[in-house]
């Protein structure tokens, strides 16, 4: 449900740099995305295909790029995925852990197609 | 034609970022202490809030937002019962307030007339984690009988809580619930997480708690 006014902040990023750069259509779309973010890709895509008619950016391809959730233990330095340190630092025993990765959010990119000079001349 | 790749780097929750930082320079310009508190649907949110005010209350002016996903406003009232002025946001089915809704909300209250602002998010372990309202701490309201395994499921959660309130101890004689196993696996990635163990029903604990409420707000209070 959520992803809804998250994929509005999509099209709304896009369409300005979009615009900035002069593009007459945005083709591909790069997204990062932390596992700890909770946003699916699936809601994403099924929202986007409806948001982005009418736009720039209509019809473009929305790439995922998944960040597996890390910790980096306080204690020894190991990072370690998430997943496992049910009991503690999979190295030293630890518990004293922080997440280092898998928060990620953001665009990271677009592809563009942009009108060449000469053929706006002629 | 040509084909460009345009870098972009931008944060896709900086809109609801910023919303949340003029939030907070509102609520930092009144002296008003605000807190986030989040759960399960059951925990126990409004019953802990009742018993805060109770706490609390006539001494401390109290304002409490409270998030459903519903018209039904029944959590608003029974705040509003014990004294709180009370402002209701019906999210519209979305899962999770947003700082937006919460900056409406501030609107509607007299921010002069109130030392603390209470937030009851909507009930949901999951989406409320990721969005920031621009208060000054998140109170994540854990109870007994969701089982000791939530902070394990729900990382996100846990590891967001600068305060965790264990609720309906009473229960734990009848229950398996290992506080210790809870608490280490809320510890594990949260170490600095501030944790207190209440009743709302039998109000055990409740003082502790409310004591560390009014210290927090007495510190934002203008001078």
């Amino acid at each position: 449900m959520h992803e809804l006014p998250i994929t509005q902040h999509i099209l709304e990023i896009v369409l300005r740099h979009a615009q900035q750069a002069d593009a007459v259509r945005v083709t591909d779309i790069y997204l990062v995305i932390g596992q700890l973010s909770s946003y699916v890709d699936e809601s994403i895509q099924f929202y986007w295909d409806v948001l982005c008619r009418g736009t720039l950016a209509e019809g473009a391809q929305l790439h995922f790029e998944p960040v597996k959730a890390e910790v980096a233990c306080q204690t020894c330095g190991a990072r370690s995925p998430l997943a496992q340190i049910g009991q503690g630092c999979p190295q030293c025993g630890s518990l004293r852990l922080k997440v280092v990765a898998g928060e990620e959010f953001y665009v990271r990119a677009i592809r563009v197609l942009t009108a060449d000079e000469v053929q706006e001349e002629a | 034609m040509s084909v460009k790749v345009i870098s972009v780097l931008e944060n896709i929750l900086q809109a609801n970022e910023q919303v949340a930082a003029e939030n907070r320079a509102r609520l930092d310009a009144a002296g008003v202490y605000a807190i986030n508190m989040m759960s399960s649907p059951g925990a126990g949110k409004t019953s802990l809030i009742e018993q805060t005010l109770r706490a609390l209350s006539p001494q401390m002016r109290i304002g409490m937002i409270n998030g459903d996903t519903s018209a039904a406003s029944m959590d608003a009232e029974r705040g509003a019962q014990v004294g709180a002025k009370a402002v209701h946001i019906n999210t519209g089915g979305n899962c999770h307030l947003e700082a937006h809704m919460v900056r409406q909300a501030l609107a509607a209250l007299d921010l002069s007339a109130l030392d603390l602002i209470i937030v009851e998010n909507v009930g949901n372990l999951v989406c409320p984690s990721g969005w920031d309202l621009g208060v000054h701490a998140r109170v994540v309201v854990a109870s007994v009988t969701e089982g000791d395994d939530k902070p394990y499921k729900y990382p996100n959660m846990y590891r967001v809580a600068d305060v965790l309130v264990l609720n309906k101890i009473d229960l734990l004689p009848y229950l398996e619930f290992n506080v210790d196993y809870f608490l280490q696996g809320v510890r594990l990635l949260n170490p600095e997480v501030q944790v207190f163990q209440v009743s709302c029903r039998t109000g055990e604990g409740i003082p502790a708690w409310a004591a560390w409420l009014r210290e927090r707000a007495r510190h934002s209070a203008l001078p």
